[in-house]
């Protein structure tokens, strides 16, 4: 026992402070992105939709590192993108928190626009026609009709989102590389010290994740529960 | 048959000839390509209560909608009131949002997160103060005081309907299009929320055009009517005339005449209608192009003993009784592939047949013949 505190104590709460702002920043860009990928899509004609849904879905069912490669080769300082982002605004994002965040970002937003997007499928489409006859602009449709209306599943969208953005490892650790401090995710940290043998820290740092993913479900589940409370049990 | 397609375009007109030289409420001719079927429309009117009566899938919410601007024509325009808001030539289609429309849904299409005050005043673009005044009104105009800040979801079915008609009248459209507004209704609540409806729109002097597939709403509500059979149209005029003479079977179906038999015409006086396998004879002309007979199921007049002219004997097939009538079914005089005849009795006439027993002969009066085509 006394090992253990004085590991506590002794324990460095960097990885997790970098994860939960990676979390967090991607959750949000995800959340814009998503919705507004779903809008597109949902809009689309029937064959561009298809081919909309496939490039937007990719991340999610290709291994993580195959997206890391992609982002590499994009943002890579070799490359023109990589060149134009350190020149002009003077951002590095291989071996970067930022690399972090973009890779989290990637991987975590088809959960995002997904499920926004079979929340937009549900409402009924009338509620759109009508804002349009009734006058109103298609962002205001959008914001003030559709988006509340899509709530429930928006929600769940954006756990997911906030759930897969924290436990980024593969496309992160190609992109941001495993920088103690700065690009130190716990995900990493998890398998760095297993490498090492330390399983103890290991297992402090799995059960961190564990419980910020229980109370995080948990909650969202209680406020989505008290909104839907129309729903019959079974 | 191009011969007839001149003459009905003729009827089809008609109706707006009187007052020429105004520009028309509504002019449509509009056409549209959807998998196995064509919507090819055409009508002009300058009543204020339009009807659209057809079967379901026979185009007549396209219609609705493409007037709306949320559904887009192929080819043809759409002109409101001497506006054009759709011009496939001129390369016009005016977006929904400008078209001073209103759109009453049949599941009303309330917002479901807004409340029914800020639902009043989605349509209002005028200033804040302006808007509240006018949704204050509006809640007054249809008895909804004290239901500001509930959900649509709280609301009853005739108070949904009011929210959805006092949110299209708060901003005083030109035309009000009503998209089968009764037809998930049961019975009781139907009749009510029409009778509520025809108070509402007492008041409003724009036009209304009425969808259905019901043809006692359509009759209760409107001046004019246009029918629609699979994606065209095949009668339009005032609506009562077309009840008393639909000229078009798809026409003389959709208005609720049950019997129609081919007819072979023998000459100007004389026809086999052989679905039923009679002979009919009539005083008045029958018509050139007549191909069809149709006949309502209550005009029917029952005989007993003697034969007399037009009539069929009573071989009954079937017969139901309903609350407040008993249909009987006939069997065709000859023949075979025929269908059955039917004969509605309505209540109070039941006394007759319960004193007199079942009729020996049905009759066919003169005067309720439809020639149809």
């Amino acid at each position: 026992m006394e090992t253990m505190t004085e590991i506590l104590k002794s324990l460095d709460w960097s990885p997790l402070w970098i994860s939960l702002k990676t979390g967090v920043v991607a959750t949000i860009l995800s959340f814009f992105l998503g919705l507004f990928a779903a809008r597109r899509v949902v809009k689309a004609s029937p064959g561009k939709k298809a081919v909309m849904d496939g490039i937007l879905t990719l991340p999610m069912v290709l291994p993580p590192t195959v997206a890391g490669f992609f982002l590499l080769l994009l943002f890579s300082r070799r490359r023109p993108l990589g060149i134009f982002l350190y020149e002009t605004f003077d951002l590095k994002v291989v071996q970067s928190w930022l690399g972090c965040v973009i890779a989290a970002t990637v991987i975590a937003f088809p959960l995002m626009y997904r499920n926004a997007r079979a929340a937009f499928e549900q409402i009924d489409v009338n509620l759109v026609y009508a804002g349009r006859t009734l006058g109103m602009s298609e962002i205001e449709i959008f914001w003030r009709v559709v988006v509340p209306s899509a709530r429930p599943g928006i929600a769940s969208g954006t756990i997911l989102t906030f759930a897969r953005a924290l436990g980024e490892y593969g496309a992160t650790s190609m992109l941001a590389g495993n920088i103690p401090g700065r690009t130190g995710t716990i995900s990493q940290k998890i398998a760095m010290v297993i490498q090492d043998g330390d399983y103890l820290t290991a297992g402090i740092w799995v059960a961190v994740v564990i419980v910020i993913a229980l109370v995080i479900l948990i909650l969202m589940n209680l406020i989505s529960g008290k909104r839907m409370k129309t729903v019959k049990r079974w | 048959m191009p011969g007839k397609e001149g003459d009905f375009g003729k009827t089809f007109l008609g109706a707006s000839k009187k007052r020429k030289g105004y520009a028309m409420n509504l002019s449509v001719n509009i056409k549209k390509r959807f998998p196995g079927f064509r919507l090819d429309v055409r009508f002009e009117s300058n009543a204020s209560r339009i009807g659209i009566l057809g079967a379901s899938g026979c185009g007549k919410s396209v219609t609705l909608k493409s007037i709306a601007g949320i559904e887009t024509p192929e080819e043809g325009w759409i002109v409101i009131n001497g506006k054009t808001m759709y011009h496939s030539a001129r390369k016009i289609c005016v977006k929904p949002q400008k078209r001073s429309i209103g759109y009453l849904f049949q599941s009303y299409a309330l917002f479901p997160t807004m409340t029914v005050a800020e639902n009043i005043a989605a349509g209002l673009r005028g200033p804040r103060q302006e808007n509240r005044e006018r949704v204050q009104e509006m809640l007054r105009a249809f008895q909804l005081e004290g239901m500001e800040e509930r959900l649509p979801g709280e609301l009853s079915g005739g108070q949904q309907q009011r929210v959805a008609l006092a949110r299209i009248m708060a901003y005083e459209p030109e035309v009000i299009l009503l998209d089968e507004p009764f037809s998930a209704l049961d019975q009781f609540l139907k009749d009510r929320l029409q009778q509520e409806l025809q108070e509402m729109l007492k008041s409003y002097r724009g036009t209304v055009v009425l969808v259905s597939h019901d043809r006692d709403e359509i009759y209760r509500f409107t001046e004019e009517l246009l029918i629609m059979d699979q994606g065209r149209a095949v009668a339009f005029g005032k609506t009562k005339e077309i009840f008393a003479d639909p000229g078009k079977k798809e026409a003389a179906r959709l208005t609720g005449c049950k019997n129609i038999s081919r007819i072979h015409r023998k000459d100007a006086h004389r026809m086999d209608a052989f679905d039923w396998g009679i002979e009919i004879q009539c005083r008045r002309e029958i018509p050139e192009g007549a191909a069809y007979v149709g006949f309502r199921a209550h005009e029917l007049i029952p005989v007993w003993g003697e034969r007399k002219e037009n009539c069929i004997p009573v071989r009954l097939a079937g017969s139901a009784d309903l609350p407040f009538e008993k249909n009987f079914y006939i069997l065709p005089e000859s023949g075979q592939g025929g269908e059955n005849l039917c004969w509605f009795v309505q209540k109070e006439k039941w006394g007759l047949l319960n004193e007199k027993g079942m009729p020996d002969y049905l009759q066919f009066p003169e005067e309720h013949l439809l020639f149809l085509r």
